[in-house]
């Protein structure tokens, strides 16, 4: 038997490790390069009329988003208003009730089909249901199509999480003779609650970006939102109605649109990571 | 003494004591009486025609062999094991006459209250001290805030931690010592005023010194509360018990007094259990 020749097997694993060693670079400088184009050219934008204007005219100067950044937050707490008491209630039904039972297999199995639905077809779908048998866009609207994308986020991260609690907790709690509702929420929850808490905010950062369902719900709107039933301005529709114009400054505003979108996205990511870090030390 | 005991069994059993032995629980009150009870998990069987007497003010150890049926048959005495998938229970247990099993006569969450429940490993709950042992409490009785925090510190002085966690009742119950959380455990337990205790293996994830402590506080329990505990331990089931149940392979192959069981064992299986020669 002939031994190896080391010198090989050293060259190997030294090409390995710098094509691997490249493509992690590759990734983070992608991710550096998108934030500062956003940066460099979104900056500018930002401003206090930024903040508490609205959209001036084509031609005029000035005017801001203000409309926009409200509608895009109501917008958003609306559908974690809907999307995360459900996802949650399904999250611990997976994780307590169904387990490994027929239905529960069923329901995962379609909630990861909901995860990986695009979601311009979860936007066509509200507009089928909601928009065209009202007539009329609205926010509402918007916001439910942002819930059903939510939903599977949620409900799967919770049911993660409830599964992570050890049974003895559970057991535990039911010795002592309270029922089955309590020692979930009671014990069960409590001890879950900083990865639930997670799982939601990822799921608010996953429907901040979103464009297409809105596009074909909320649309979009000049003026400040008033009701739920209207068009209501919103951030990422207003970044693809702007940067499509032939208007330099609505042209900056979708850039300082841009940046604030990407700004609270990371934002929400690094505070999750951050509870998450605290939570395991 | 009990370990020279353990050392040098008798080998020789009599007639005589062998029919005394058929009195042993004279004069006891018994608890509980589980009769013909058979267990499955599945298709398989876990628990054999299982006969067994637990008598009051008094503390029966349950040891044998790991998957012997230890656990799963103290799991029936508050019918925790419904949690269990596949699981089906056939015979009686009957806790003051009345048979638990049977769900039209008995109420699971009041069974429950009367029969307490210690763990192997400590199961703090994630609130604080004060709630953990209010939290079964608040459950099962209305009590105001002046007599709730009464009945937090009884639970926690009988439960010998009182004087550890008097100054930080709001802090974590996680964030208690093992043995702490043991007897956190056990105050929140008996807060319910329960009748019987089962402890499974409640020693067998702390160190020996709280585990000292823990048997010493099973002594001072048994005076209100009727223990039965699961032990891998046997010096601990010597020590700490007045009867105790020998199983193997889910049957109960003797019961007796501690004090005889380990010092003149009936059967062979015992005697070579207790002598370390299997298990």
């Amino acid at each position: 038997m002939k031994p190896r020749n080391p010198q090989n097997r050293k060259l190997v694993d030294l090409s390995i490790r710098l094509l691997s060693g490249a493509a992690a670079l590759f990734g983070i400088a992608m991710l550096t390069w998108i934030l500062g184009t956003v940066i460099l050219k979104g900056a500018g934008s930002i401003n206090w009329e930024f903040f508490t204007e609205l959209p001036a005219p084509p031609g005029l100067p000035g005017g801001g988003l203000a409309n926009a950044i409200l509608g895009t937050l109501y917008i958003t707490f609306l559908a974690v208003l809907i999307g995360v008491p459900i996802g949650l209630a399904a999250g611990i039904w997976l994780a307590e009730f169904g387990k490994d039972s027929k239905l529960a297999e069923a329901v995962r199995f379609g909630s990861n089909l909901l995860m990986g639905t695009p979601s311009i077809i979860i936007g066509v779908f509200v507009f089928v249901i909601l928009v065209a048998t009202t007539g009329h866009f609205s926010g509402v609207a918007g916001a439910i199509a942002l819930a059903i994308i939510m939903l599977p986020v949620v409900a799967r991260t919770a049911e993660d999480m409830l599964v992570l609690v050890p049974s003895a907790l559970r057991e535990a709690a039911l010795a002592l003779g309270v029922p089955r509702w309590k020692a979930t929420l009671g014990v069960v929850f409590c001890a879950a609650k900083t990865g639930l808490l997670t799982g939601t905010l990822l799921a608010i950062a996953r429907v901040s970006g979103e464009t297409a369902p809105l596009l074909f719900t909320a649309l979009n709107s000049p003026y400040w939102p008033s009701t739920v039933n209207e068009p209501t301005a919103n951030l990422t529709v207003t970044i693809y109605n702007y940067a499509m114009s032939p208007y330099d400054d609505w042209q900056a505003l979708a850039w300082g649109a841009s940046l604030l979108i990407a700004v609270s996205v990371l934002g929400t990511t690094v505070l999750t990571r951050t509870i998450l870090w605290y939570r395991s030390r | 003494m009990q370990a020279t005991a353990l050392m040098n069994p008798a080998m020789d059993t009599t007639m005589t004591e062998a029919a005394d032995r058929t009195y042993m629980l004279a004069g006891e009150r018994i608890k509980i009486a589980a009769k013909g009870l058979n267990f499955f998990y599945d298709d398989q069987q876990a628990l054999f025609d299982n006969d067994l007497k637990i008598a009051t003010n008094r503390v029966t150890a349950i040891i044998g062999p790991s998957g012997c049926g230890k656990s799963t048959h103290l799991r029936t005495y508050n019918r925790i094991f419904e949690l269990y998938r596949g699981q089906r229970v056939e015979g009686e247990v009957m806790l003051d006459g009345v048979n638990i099993l049977d769900p039209s006569s008995c109420d699971v969450l009041e069974l429950r209250r009367k029969v307490g429940m210690i763990f192997q490993k400590p199961t703090p709950f994630p609130m604080s001290v004060f709630d953990n042992v209010a939290y079964g409490l608040k459950q099962h009785y209305r009590v105001d805030k002046g007599e709730l925090q009464d009945r937090v510190e009884q639970a926690l002085r009988q439960a010998a931690l009182w004087d550890d966690v008097k100054d930080k009742l709001n802090k974590p119950g996680t964030a208690l010592s093992g043995g702490q959380q043991q007897r956190l455990c056990i105050a929140r337990a008996i807060a319910v005023e329960p009748e019987v205790l089962l402890m499974d293996e409640p020693t067998s994830a702390i160190d020996p010194v709280a585990t000292a402590r823990i048997e010493e506080l099973v002594n001072e329990l048994k005076e209100r509360y009727t223990i039965v505990i699961v032990t891998h331990n046997m010096q601990q089931a010597a020590r700490i018990s007045d009867y105790t149940a020998f199983f193997y392979q889910g049957k109960i192959v003797e019961f007796d007094q501690t004090d005889r069981l380990f010092t003149n064992p009936a059967n062979k299986q015992t005697e070579d259990y207790i002598t370390g020669r299997f298990g």
